[in-house]
């Protein structure tokens, strides 16, 4: 697991930082060389330097202007230029379903008596890239216990803010808003399943989901939705957005698995942002250990 | 590339000036993408952002070269036509860089995996047989080979059209799956209009 204290991130963010300089310099020796000619010496020692075997979090900069937020825009920058608009304070999240305590309730309640811990997780997204991303957070299990979810609830059941006056892209049509995603009840209870608040020991910003988001780290990232409007306790798997508009390409479970491709591209390796070659991927994105048995028996080809 | 550049209507040199501007031009793209990796213009993931460039660049330069005769016939504009082949030799550069980014970035060689990429992949596919059909129209670009295949020529060279079709197929199949098809459909209509000059344009032997 990767838990860690934030003193320790702080002093391994600094270090981490200077190997991710020097991955990154390894892609500009290599346009450096077919710019200026091969005499770049320099440069040619960097490009035989090791990469640590170990998951040194991505940058500031990279986890907040590289993101999939299709409420602001398909493009990858777009959430960082656009996310502005958002108004995170007031917040309310409505809370509905099978359970004892449902209501409208304002951030800063749900937020009292929640210690807020770092998690720093691995991120892989869908499309075939990765982040390693220093969250804060508290586990979601712990927030959902409030309410006194009945017997009945099997699944949980999100939505993100539905406003097209805040959110821009909702006014389009590229998905159905608002965005809905859904786990079992197993895994939102799970210890690793966390509700964000910040990162980098910093508040969230927009653009990654602010100001409340979930992060299922074994599951591709769009499970993991951003700034969350809505809980839902529920007794049947939810039709979640990506599932619905390409069942064939999005599982509902969408648990990280190198031997079941997308149809459209293979899901075997990654690209570590901030890397140059390809990283293979881990099975449940290598939380197999604390995951694995939440599926057993189940055939994850099936079940993708 | 889709008609001769020797055509019968004389258009006249092409002014030096000119040709080196578009020249220089041409390679700008190229260039931005060195510039950019080297100086972190490009964002957190600069191999995604220099294939996808390159990709578009590709694109963006065979619909330039089918403009050129519909500006000639539309707008009686032929020194276009001259400059014809050097967008379209530009069409295939950026298509050999799309290729081999791909080729060494996102596979790093592994043939097994390009031929499993291949075989499963109908957008991977498309894009494939786009490039084998941009292939023989760069490798007979030069005068002596337009001569040698004379009235052959002008009908090989109406691969350029499967190339622009599966292109467009190729974006259009890797846009799909992540909901957001407006970009391929703005290249899909651009083309369109340019083969539906063409139809138009049978009407007119004038040509
Ligand atoms: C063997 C041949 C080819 C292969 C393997 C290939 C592969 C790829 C891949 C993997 C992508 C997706 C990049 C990403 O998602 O980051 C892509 C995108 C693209 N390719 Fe190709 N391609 C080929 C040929 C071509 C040709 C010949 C053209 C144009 C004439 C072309 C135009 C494009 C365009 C326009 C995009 C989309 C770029 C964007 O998203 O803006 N490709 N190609």
């Amino acid at each position: 697991m990767f838990i860690r204290k934030p003193q320790q991130l702080t002093e391994n963010a600094v270090t981490d930082w200077a190997l991710y300089q020097r991955r990154r310099e390894f892609l500009r020796g290599m346009a450096g060389v077919i710019l200026l000619g091969a005499g770049w010496p320099g440069r040619a020692a960097v490009a035989t330097s090791p990469r640590p075997a170990d998951d040194p979090p991505n940058s500031w900069e990279d986890i907040t202007s590289y993101n999939n937020f299709y409420e602001f825009g398909t493009g990858k920058g777009d959430p960082a230029r656009n996310a502005r608009t958002l108004q995170t304070s007031p917040w309310d999240v409505v809370v509905d379903g099978e359970c004892t305590r449902p209501g409208k309730y304002p951030l800063e309640d749900l937020l009292k008596g929640m210690a807020i811990e770092e998690r720093i997780y691995r991120l892989r997204c869908v499309e075939g890239w990765s982040m390693v991303i220093p969250w804060q957070g508290f586990e979601l299990g712990r927030l959902l216990k409030r309410f006194e979810p009945t017997s009945r609830a099997k699944y949980v059941r999100f939505e993100t803010l539905l406003d097209p006056k805040q959110m821009p892209a909702q006014q389009g049509d590229v998905l159905d808003w608002p965005y809905v995603e859904g786990l079992r009840m197993d895994e939102a209870m799970h210890p690793l399943t966390l509700l964000a608040t910040g990162l980098y020991d910093k508040t969230l910003p927009n653009q990654n989901g602010a100001p409340l988001r979930l992060v299922v780290p074994w599951k591709y990232g769009f499970k993991s939705l951003k700034s969350i409007a809505r809980i839902s306790f529920v007794t049947e798997e939810p039709e979640t957005t990506w599932n619905r508009l390409s069942p064939e390409e999005y599982g509902f479970y969408s648990n990280v698995n190198p031997e079941v491709p997308h149809p459209r591209w293979s899901q075997a390796r990654e690209r570590r942002i901030g890397e140059f070659s390809k990283r293979k991927t881990l099975m449940f994105n290598g939380y197999a250990d604390q995951v694995a048995s939440l599926y057993a028996g189940m055939d994850l080809s099936l079940y993708f | 590339m889709a008609s001769s550049l020797l055509g019968r209507q004389t258009a006249g040199r092409v002014p030096a000036w000119l040709w080196l501007l578009l020249f220089c031009a041409g390679l700008l793209p190229f260039l931005h993408g060195l510039l950019g990796v080297w100086l972190h213009w490009l964002g957190a993931n600069p191999v995604e952002a220099v294939t996808r460039a390159s990709g578009d660049w590709a694109l963006r330069f065979l619909l330039l070269t089918l403009l050129m005769s519909s500006l000639r016939r539309r707008l009686g504009w032929r020194l276009g036509v001259r400059l014809r082949r050097m967008l379209g030799l530009y069409a295939f550069f950026y298509a050999v860089v799309h290729v081999l980014l791909y080729l060494w970035l996102d596979q790093f060689f592994d043939w097994v995996a390009i031929g499993e990429d291949i075989l499963e992949r109908p957008f991977i596919l498309a894009g494939l047989l786009a490039f084998l059909a941009l292939l023989p129209l760069a490798l007979t670009s030069t005068r002596t080979m337009m001569r040698r295949l004379g009235p052959r020529w002008k009908a090989l060279h109406r691969l350029v059209y499967a190339a622009g079709l599966l292109a467009v197929l190729h974006f259009w199949w890797m846009k799909e799956s992540k909901s957001d098809v407006s970009e391929p459909l703005l290249y899909a209509v651009l083309l369109g209009l340019l083969l539906l000059e063409r139809l138009v344009a049978r009407g007119h032997p004038a040509d």
